[in-house]
């Protein structure tokens, strides 16, 4: 895996991980879900994991009331937008006709 | 039915709408998934890796606590969310968490029938086998076999109880403690509680 875990687990600043008592936390399970797929997507593609933390610490700074998994989804879909993966509108369309898991 | 199997639902069972960032983050998944982008194996094994010490660690600790302390134990059952803010846990999707108990006479195992309702305060994130319609769909018709399949054999003298989650209320099984386990504390106690028995797929 091109990021290690302890790469992404020791990010500081304000692109640490959330921790509580030393634990991280997930709010909910769509938290864990988009972690991991930039985990994922990153490793793929063979990127360095500093590319998305850089988009990250950028997502942050541009909405700082964010709450820090909306600003990694947000960097995420950043990342895949300029990877040329896909663009804004297919984005927008498909999050707009998602159905919940049958 | 089968006579060794009593269905009892949540009341109210419907699923909780979706949000606009939980909408970005499925169709994000979908879009990756369908280009070979990521695979979902990846994805569950990378959850599970990060959220480990999270995960079912806040179950457990609630386990142990019954196991050593008979009053908390008792108001866990009456109430399992006040029960669980005691410790410090819970948290919003944890408002309706419900403890049902296993006994030498009861093996208790819960599903969601209509989508994936899940105590996740307490159990970390679900296993991508609870949401499999496999799964939900024969934890109702054949709890006995399918547990069995996913290598929990219950003795055919025990009755099984099938607990449908819902948005409103989600179960978690308190498992029986261990017989061989006196003299054990509380923290011992707590290694000893997997996820899977808080599920009711296994005991222990």
């Amino acid at each position: 895996m091109s990021a290690s875990i302890d790469t992404i687990t020791n990010m500081e600043g304000q692109a640490a991980l959330p921790r509580d008592n030393g634990e991280l936390i997930f709010a909910a399970p769509w938290e864990g879900r988009s972690l991991a797929m930039a985990v994922a997507l990153v490793d793929h593609l063979g990127l360095e994991w500093e590319e998305f933390r850089q988009q990250l610490i950028a997502s942050i700074a541009a909405e700082p009331e964010r709450p820090y998994y909306e600003s990694w989804t947000a960097a995420l879909e950043a990342l895949v937008v300029t990877q040329g993966l896909t663009d804004v509108d297919e984005l927008t369309r498909r999050a707009e006709v998602v159905v919940p898991p049958a | 039915m089968s006579d060794d199997h009593d269905h009892r639902h949540g009341a109210g069972h419907q699923r909780s709408p979706m949000t606009d960032i939980e909408r970005r983050v499925q169709a994000l998944e979908e879009l990756l998934i369908e280009r070979g982008l990521v695979k979902p194996e990846v994805l569950d094994q990378i959850v599970e890796t990060y959220a480990n010490d999270v995960g079912p660690m806040n179950g457990a600790k609630v386990v142990a606590r019954a196991w050593v302390d008979a009053g908390f134990k008792a108001r866990l059952l009456a109430g399992g969310t006040a029960a669980i803010e005691e410790l410090d846990l819970g948290g919003p999707e944890g408002r309706d968490i419900v403890v049902v108990e296993n006994t030498p006479g009861v093996h208790n195992v819960v599903v969601c029938t209509l989508c994936s309702c899940y105590p996740w305060p307490v159990l970390g994130l679900p296993p991508t086998w609870y949401k499999s319609p496999p799964y939900r769909a024969r934890m109702v018709r054949e709890p006995r076999a399918l547990l069995a399949e996913m290598g929990c054999e219950v003795p055919p003298q025990v009755e099984i109880a099938v607990w449908d989650s819902s948005a409103e209320q989600r179960y978690m099984v308190l498992p029986e403690r261990p017989s061989d386990t006196n003299g054990k504390s509380e923290e011992e106690l707590a290694a000893l509680v997997t996820r899977d028995s808080m599920i009711g797929v296994a005991r222990l």
